[in-house]
């Protein structure tokens, strides 16, 4: 009979590992249900250029899509990395999200354009597919088409080197 | 507790997610859909109570795909295809939940079970250490 | 030189605390008199250093002295003095020393009203205490400082969050720290209990005050703070299932199973080893829920800038405390086991069934709360678990309490009868019955099944609440003399439970038929819902002390006759240029009508254009408060029963005179 009374410190031994696993994990970080899958259709006008841009424009090869805006601090934080990128070849498609023509091109401007094509989403349908929650998120594309990771705020060099460049390079 | 809301947005999340749509048949069912859907960017709130952008294009969303008759199980997996289980504010039943749903009830009955054994099979043998107070009190009582 | 000294007295209040650790422990462990009669004096002095670096910050406050850091982060120039003084408990910090200030205030007080309690149970009380002020000094003194200077000194504030600038928030958090706090006293006699292997009626009728106020203090707090987030927060929700609510309300659901196995303690000597349990368990969930709020494990509306640090601190701490209060139980509470009959169908039988349903349903908040991180530890991905769930699992889990507060309030002690009790509680089944049908038909055109459900358990809970006074007043000849005869005690418990029937209906009610719109409105136009005209009258601007406000005037009536004019308002906080609603309320006891501005529609026209209103209707709103606040004074009513203090004499003469004390 005097298990019961070891019970609380059971439950107190199975909390504090719980707490402690807690303390080490960003509980506002949502997993998207889309990984392992292939990107969600879209078609939207490009930006800056004649024509319409789909998914199939981005099958055939890895590279990253980037959704961003000119509103988008943290989009400010992330774009000399991806000037970086760039400049090492990383193909980057960028989906300017919820935002104008004019303002999204004229920050390009400012800036520097890190992106090999550029898409236009005004309204927030294709980042509303997509499942984009927070400006700037980046995917992961592989070669086949299908998403196969995602990383929600700025992009920077440690994600790059331990997330990203790994599974590009499974890729090629 | 001491109520703070931090990060970016959400002075505006505190504010109350007003729009003026205009009232439609589907009221009551929209209102019941925003309610039991979280807002992602929130700190947690339902879509009916933030205005967060991302809120206001998920009400929308609602509002338009129930314009379209669509059920409410066809709306709910439209948002869990793209932002997982997280958006539901009623986690589904399924494997990964039925502790959730069922530990409580599960719990009651182990609780009740115990309680009822405790209650039943008493033992009356030892002596009470101190003085019954009841005893004591209803001597005392007594001209009541 | 003000801050240091404040600094100062938390670095003197921490030797002291230490002080008042060692020396009546030693004192208890080798029998000294003198050294167990330290821990008085440290205590109160522990609890003047504390009050001293208390008085400090707020003189910070007051003198707006910019170069620390804390008065930096919380106020401005503009703020006015009543809010500078709240500002000390606004953020982390601050709220830490609140926090601080409140376990010496009570440790204090236990200091004060112990002197007639045995010297070593005493002794070990306060050294239990002063260990949970070693703690938290530490803590404070280690990762959260608020005497920390800024440099370079700044020009001004960056002001004190706007939600907080309201009168709800200035009393709310001191009541509910109060009450957190407050089960630290029922906490230090638990484990004084296991200590000394004393568990007894006496030691039930020495802790069942303080547990009993502090539990009134935390229901003070919660519902304050509901009221607060009612009209603050401008979406008309009351109490959302937030995790840090929940923080406070499983606290307070196993403080209601306490005081309950507390009268069965005292009264049956019964249940010791449950209600040391209890008592633990209490304070447990009140360090859970610091832990919850300041480590930033769960996404919650209300919680504190988080650093790491904090979580990692405060998570060991609430291991050492609780690990070491536990292990103790393991060890001594076996003894405890009980003695002496129990029946099902007895007031203490019921009681035991009333803390199954209460423990059960603080477990069920507990498992909803924490199931997101657990989901996440499995790693089966991410889950949010939202007020749709909690209603559906603690509606079930507490309804029952309703049916059996009426029992429990009409058996009798040991053994009663099923007739007997039949006899005392069938006008009133009867009275709840039928009126409780009927509510929703008189007040609605909607019969809702489950509003009647609500509206019959709340009209039972209210009308046997009064059994117990009245049965005492019967049983005297004339009825003023039988009031005089009622004692405190037994009027308490009537009331909280008065409380809880108002709170019932209220809730049934007010969550089953309350309407909102949002409507979009140009001056002059008007809205209508649920019979009720809202007529927008226009905007005005006016400046606050550090806000700028657009104030909209909306009348209110119903059948073209005036009930209310009110004046809804969305100010600009200058310092921090954030924008809030001041929602407004007209309420009567059956109805609550309120109006919140949302945003000019025609931003071009300045603010003479359309606007957004949203418009709601809350039956019995009032209920859901009023019925906290009986709650509140039937509690400390209860806590100031003749019988304690009468009792605290007895105990010093002789340890049998303890049951005459009782009667």
């Amino acid at each position: 009979m005097r298990w019961r009374y070891l019970l609380p410190i059971a439950v107190l031994a199975g909390l504090t590992v719980l707490f402690a696993f807690g303390l080490q994990q960003d509980p506002r970080l949502v997993p998207s249900p889309l990984i392992g899958k292939p990107m969600p259709a879209f078609d939207q006008a490009r930006l800056g250029a004649e024509g319409r841009a789909t998914q199939a424009d981005l099958v055939g090869r890895p590279l990253l899509v980037n959704f961003w805006a000119s509103w988008c601090a943290g989009c400010q934080v992330e774009h000399p990395f991806l000037m970086q990128l760039a400049s090492q070849g990383v193909e980057i498609v960028g989906i300017d999200y919820k935002d104008t023509d004019e303002a999204g091109l004229a920050w390009l401007g400012r800036h520097g354009n890190p992106f090999r094509s550029l898409v236009a989403d005004r309204e927030g349908v294709a980042g509303l597919d997509w499942g984009v929650y927070g400006v700037p998120e980046t995917f992961v594309i592989d070669a086949r088409g299908v998403i196969v990771y995602k990383h929600v705020g700025p992009l920077d060099e440690r994600v790059w080197r331990e997330q990203i460049r790994p599974r590009l390079q499974e890729q090629s | 507790m001491l109520r703070i809301l931090l990060l970016c947005g959400l002075w505006l999340a505190a504010q109350p997610a007003l729009s003026a749509e205009a009232a439609t048949a589907h009221d009551e069912r929209y209102q019941y859909l925003v309610n039991e859907l979280r807002c992602l960017v929130c700190q947690n709130q339902s879509i009916a109570e933030s205005n967060a952008p991302l809120a206001q294009d998920l009400r929308a969303q609602v509002r338009r795909q129930l314009d379209e008759g669509r059920s409410d199980a066809e709306i709910r997996d439209y948002l869990t295809a793209r932002y997982g289980d997280f958006v539901l504010y009623r986690p589904p039943f399924k494997a990964a939940t039925w502790l959730l749903w069922l530990g409580p009830f599960a719990l009651l009955a182990v609780a009740l079970a115990v309680a009822l054994r405790l209650l039943r099979s008493r033992p009356k043998a030892a002596p009470p250490a101190m003085p019954d107070p009841e005893q004591l009190r209803r001597i005392l009582d007594k001209d009541t | 030189m003000i801050p240091e000294l404040g600094h100062f007295a938390l670095l003197a209040a921490l030797a002291v605390a230490l002080a008042q650790v060692l020396l009546p422990a030693w004192g208890v462990w080798k029998r000294q008199p003198q050294f167990m009669a330290a821990a008085g004096a440290a205590a109160q002095t522990q609890f003047a250093l504390v009050l001293l670096s208390y008085a400090c910050l707020t003189w910070a406050f007051i003198d707006r002295d910019w170069s620390v850091a804390y008065v930096v982060a919380n106020a401005h120039s503009e703020l006015p003095l009543p809010y500078r003084i709240s500002a000390v408990w606004g953020a982390h910090e601050g709220s830490m020393l609140l926090w601080v200030l409140m376990l010496s205030g009570w440790t204090f007080a236990v200091s004060l009203f112990n002197r007639r309690l045995p010297a070593d149970l005493s002794a070990t009380v306060l050294a239990v205490l002063g260990a949970l002020s070693v703690g938290f000094l530490w803590f404070m003194l280690g990762t959260s400082n608020p005497f920390d200077r800024e440099v370079p000194v700044p020009a001004d504030g960056r002001d004190l969050n706007p939600l907080l600038q309201d009168p709800g928030l200035v009393i709310h958090p001191p009541m509910l720290y109060m009450g957190y706090v407050g089960f630290s006293v029922a906490f230090a006699f638990a484990i004084a209990a296991l200590i000394s292997g004393r568990m007894d009626t006496a030691w039930a009728r020495w802790t069942r005050p303080w547990t009993t106020t502090a539990w009134a203090f935390l229901t003070l707090g919660i519902t304050l703070g509901s009221w607060w987030a009612y009209h603050e927060l401008g979406w008309g929700g009351w109490w959302f299932w937030d995790p840090v609510e929940n923080a406070s309300f499983m606290p307070w659901l196993v403080g209601t199973a306490l005081i309950h196995s507390l009268a069965v303690t005292e009264k049956r000597g019964l249940l010791s080893a449950w209600t040391v349990l209890l008592a633990i368990l209490a304070f447990a969930l009140s360090l859970l829920g610091t832990f919850l709020v300041r480590s930033g494990v769960l996404v919650s509306v209300h919680a504190f800038a988080t650093d790491p640090a904090r979580g990692v601190f405060i998570l060991a701490f609430l291991c050492v405390v609780l690990g070491i209060a536990f292990t103790l139980y393991a060890w001594r509470a076996p003894r405890f086991a009980g003695q002496g009959e129990l029946a099902l169908f007895s007031r203490e039988g019921l009681l035991l069934l009333n803390n199954v349903f209460l423990v059960v349903a603080a477990a069920g908040v507990l498992l909803g709360t924490l199931y997101p991180l657990l989901i996440d530890a499995l790693k089966l991905g991410k889950v949010s678990v939202g007020p749709p769930y909690f209603n559906a699992i603690f509606i079930p889990l507490t309804a029952p309490l309703a049916v059996l507060v009426g029992l429990g309030a009409a058996a009798n002690w040991k053994r009663a009868t099923l007739a007997e009790v039949w006899r005392r509680v069938r006008w009133a089944a009867l009275a709840a019955a039928v009126l409780g049908l009927a509510l929703p038909v008189l007040l609605h055109e909607r019969y809702l099944l489950a509003a009647a459900a609500g509206s019959v358990l709340a009209l039972w809970v209210l009308a046997t609440a009064l059994q117990e006074p009245w049965r005492r007043i019967r049983s005297r000849r004339r009825f003023v003399e039988g009031l005089g005869q009622v004692p405190r005690g037994v009027w308490g418990m009537s009331l909280a439970h008065l409380g809880l029937g108002f709170w019932v209906l209220g809730v049934s009610f007010v969550s089953l038929y309350s309407v909102e719109r949002d409507v979009r409105l140009s001056p002059g136009q008007s809205a209508e819902l649920h019979g009720y005209e809202f007529r927008f009258l226009g905007i005005e601007n006016y400046a606050g002390p550090n806000y700028d406000a657009d104030r909209g005037r909306v009348t209110i009536s119903r059948d073209g006759q005036l009930l209310a004019e009110v004046l809804p308002e969305k100010r600009l906080y200058r310092a921090q240029q954030s924008v809030m609603t001041e929602a407004v309320v007209d309420h009567t006891p059956l109805r609550d009508l309120y109006v919140a501005l949302g945003e000019p529609l025609d931003p071009e026209k300045n603010g003479q254009g359309d606007w957004a209103l949203r418009l709601y209707v809350k039956p019995m709103m009032r209920l859901v408060w009023w019925g906290g606040f009986v709650m509140v004074v039937g509690g400390l009513l209860a806590a100031t029963d003749r019988r304690y203090r009468l009792a605290r004499a007895a105990e010093a003469r002789s340890p049998a005179a303890t049951s005459e004390a009782m009667a």
